[in-house]
């Protein structure tokens, strides 16, 4: 897109060593405003949340290895899905988005900073206080929240001392995300470089305008929603409770209009990472580019008007059922838009496969699949049979693992070496990607099988006729956990040593990132670049 | 560039502010949207003058079913006093339930009602409900509990029974539920 750049010397690394005045140790982290080090700090925070929540998953499928109850009581296996969900989501899915928002689209867009660094600071500075509030909550009166992280009443009203930290933790993760959005809208709109045209724009960037958009719609309904149940357990509305004449399936329509743009908001800045990808490691132009910008939209629009699909068995009107059937269905439209254009990028391409491609081809097979298993639980009448079962759960890790996590790890590999300035091990990640592969394929197939066979989800003890499959889906588990500490390994290897990497890094990069010396100077694009 | 970021950002955090509004109006949004359509089986509340008015169909007859239920631990039995009655459209119909406390303590009991198919909802029209109020029941008491009810004559000709279901709720303590008279 951007083939013909003119960069001032100032953008240079070499020139810029005088500005790198900045406090050292501690405070360089606490006070920064820098878009570089806010994004280290969000990547940090949330490959430590992805292995907390690593932990709870292990603790899952340990249970699960065999029928019966082996390890945690009830309780707490109920504690350990609702935290694993919540510290998935809001703690590793999400802040890494916005660490790659902040590292990538300031230095793809030839902007100095972020518009609002101070802001941004603060945005960051919030998670660590919300995820110490919910994880504090394992050590409550009653322990941590059991009633699934969709919180349905009257369930969740059941939680004890931890329901109103879990509550306020939400609130600052939604602050958190709102700020985050804001922050990357005022910087694309108002901050790119002379030339720099949106529809020049690269398509991580386009991915994320449209989801801060979403975030901004979403996340507040969100917090609304929480601070009803709020007011029903403490200040005596009825919101939510028949007895005083509300309606508990009102929360589940409330919660799942913003719960539906969540699982976009989780998934669009995937499609822009791969969407960067691709193209570099087939050594050609990303194809269909406009066709893609207007799929985002298609998809960012219907996830307003598909939330009752979630909640299919309720009891809603034929109509009701029928029209969020076809609008689901609807969505696989535009996102075969996407697959399609990736694969059609591929098409004829020079292929290689680095470390970031490896990732980036799986997701487009893996999410795919995670996909097609939406479009089955989208069709009404055979939703009754897998609604919450480990069908459900089968798809969403499919859509969320080998999709959302897997495009985050294929960029970190794509974007470490200019961050860092030294080229990661490349046998270790080919490793770590064969090793991911298989195990998470090992992990959540099999979880198909036992959905359509029945077995339900949140329930820590199963039919013995289930438990050869769930006995494979956590060998699985355990080997995808194990792998990611190799993922754990290399990063802070390469963040150390290794071979020094060039200023392009990959030989079919493009875009303005690649101009810049490998790692970045602490201030870039101080003199903004002029896009031709 | 830093009035302009400013002012981009404040709208942008105004839209968060009018999302969160959002999803406050969604709650009566979507009570006017079932009251409409009559889903979720609300039933609606008339005058007796109203109910009068209806012209009596005597040519067709509706079956209509009673259900009563009480919700988690409520320690009240609690039953109609005839599962089905026939009834004319336009018809005023009188019919008991009977609820009895059969625990030591005083409980406030707010029965929530429902009707099957939603459709029908629209044609049923209560006069009179123990529904309306909250029902109090001391240690032991029992109640007689009317409800008075007419199907309109519109009621569409396909359906030919009406379930009318009741499930009782106990109204906790201290707490101050918003009315619900005028929704039932």
């Amino acid at each position: 897109m951007s083939s013909n750049i003119s960069i001032p010397v100032d953008g240079h690394a070499h020139h810029d060593d005088h500005h790198e005045h900045h406090p050292r140790g501690i405070a360089r982290w606490l006070f920064t405003t820098n878009h570089k080090d806010i994004g280290t700090l969000y990547l940090c925070f949330s490959l430590l949340m992805f292995f907390v929540g690593g932990a709870m998953a292990m603790v899952i499928r340990a249970e699960l290895y065999e029928p019966g109850l082996q390890f945690v009581d009830p309780n707490v296996y109920n504690q350990m899905t609702t935290m694993h969900a919540l510290v998935m989501i809001f703690g590793a899915v999400m802040p890494a988005f916005v660490g790659f928002a902040n590292w990538m689209i300031p230095l793809m867009i030839g902007a100095p900073d972020m518009a609002l660094p101070r802001l941004n600071n603060w945005s960051f500075w919030i998670l660590p206080f919300a995820f110490s509030m919910l994880l504090s909550t394992f050590f409550a009166v009653g322990g941590a929240p059991a009633g699934g992280w969709t919180m349905y009443p009257p369930l969740i009203l059941q939680t004890g001392a931890a329901f109103p930290f879990l509550i306020f933790a939400i609130h600052l993760m939604g602050i958190s995300s709102v700020m985050g959005a804001i922050n990357i809208i005022a910087t694309v709109f108002n901050m790119r470089a002379p030339g720099m045209t949106f529809m020049k724009l690269p398509m991580f960037v386009w991915t994320w305008i449209i989801t801060a958009f979403l975030l901004i719609a979403a996340m507040p309904v969100l917090a609304g929603v929480v601070t009803m149940l709020l007011t029903d357990k403490f200040f005596g509305t009825s919101f939510f409770d028949a007895a005083g004449g509300g309606d508990p399936v009102m929360f589940q329509h409330v919660f799942w209009f913003f719960g539906h743009p969540e699982v976009y908001i989780m998934i669009l800045p995937a499609f822009g990472i791969v969407s960067q990808i691709i193209p570099t490691f087939a050594r050609k132009p990303l194809f269909g580019y406009h066709s893609m910008i207007y799929a985002t939209l298609a998809i960012a629009c219907l996830s307003f008007v598909v939330w009752a699909h979630h909640m299919f068995t309720v009891g809603m009107p034929l109509a009701g059922e029928l029209f969020f059937m076809y609008a689901t269905v609807l969505i696989a439209v535009p996102t075969g838009v996407k697959v399609f254009n990736w694969v059609a990028t591929m098409w004829r391409g020079s292929l290689s496969f680095e470390t970031p491609m490896l990732f980036a081809v799986a997701f487009i097979i893996l999410f795919s699949i995670g996909g097609f298993s939406g479009v089955m639980l989208g069709l009404a009448p055979v939703d009754f049979q897998y609604q919450d079962t480990y069908f459900v759960v089968a798809h969403f890790h499919y859509v969320l693992v080998t999709g959302a996590v897997f495009a985050i790890v294929a960029g970190v590999y794509f974007w470490l070496p200019k961050w860092t300035g030294h080229m990661y091990d490349e046998k270790l990640g080919k490793l770590h990607f064969w090793l991911s592969m298989i195990s998470v394929n090992l992990l959540f197939f099999p979880q198909h099988f036992l959905g359509l066979a029945g077995m339900p989800r949140r329930i820590p003890d199963y039919n013995v006729q289930f438990a050869g499959w769930n006995q494979v889906s956590s060998i699985g588990g355990f080997v995808f956990g194990v792998s990611q500490l190799i993922f754990l390994y290399l990063v802070i290897k390469c963040i150390r040593s290794g071979v020094k990497a060039t200023d392009q890094v990959w030989e079919g990069a493009h875009g303005l990132e690649w101009q810049l010396a490998s790692p970045p100077p602490y201030h870039t694009w101080t003199e903004q670049p002029v896009v031709n | 560039m830093q009035d302009t970021n400013r002012k981009l950002s404040l709208k942008l955090a105004l839209g968060a502010v009018a999302m969160f509004g959002f999803g406050y109006a969604l709650v009566p949004l979507y009570d006017v949207y079932c009251k409409v359509t009559g889903l979720n089986g609300k039933t609606d509340r008339i005058g007796l003058e109203q109910a009068l008015t209806k012209k009596i169909d005597r040519e067709r007859w509706v079956n209509v079913e009673f259900v009563a239920n009480t919700a988690g631990t409520l320690p009240w039995d609690f039953r109609p006093d005839v599962t089905r009655v026939r009834v004319h459209p336009g018809e005023i119909t009188q019919a008991l339930f009977a609820a009895r406390n059969t625990s030591n303590a005083a409980i406030v009991g707010q029965a929530v009602p429902s009707v099957t198919p939603s459709e029908a909802s629209l044609y049923f029209h209560k006069t009179e409900c123990f529904c309306f109020t909250r029902q109090p029941l001391a240690p032991g008491e029992a109640k007689e509990m009317p409800v008075r009810f007419v199907i309109d004559p519109e009621l569409p000709a396909r359906i030919g029974t009406v379930t009318l279901s009741y499930m009782f709720f106990s109204v906790p303590d201290g707490g101050t539920p918003r009315t619900v008279a005028a929704a039932r």
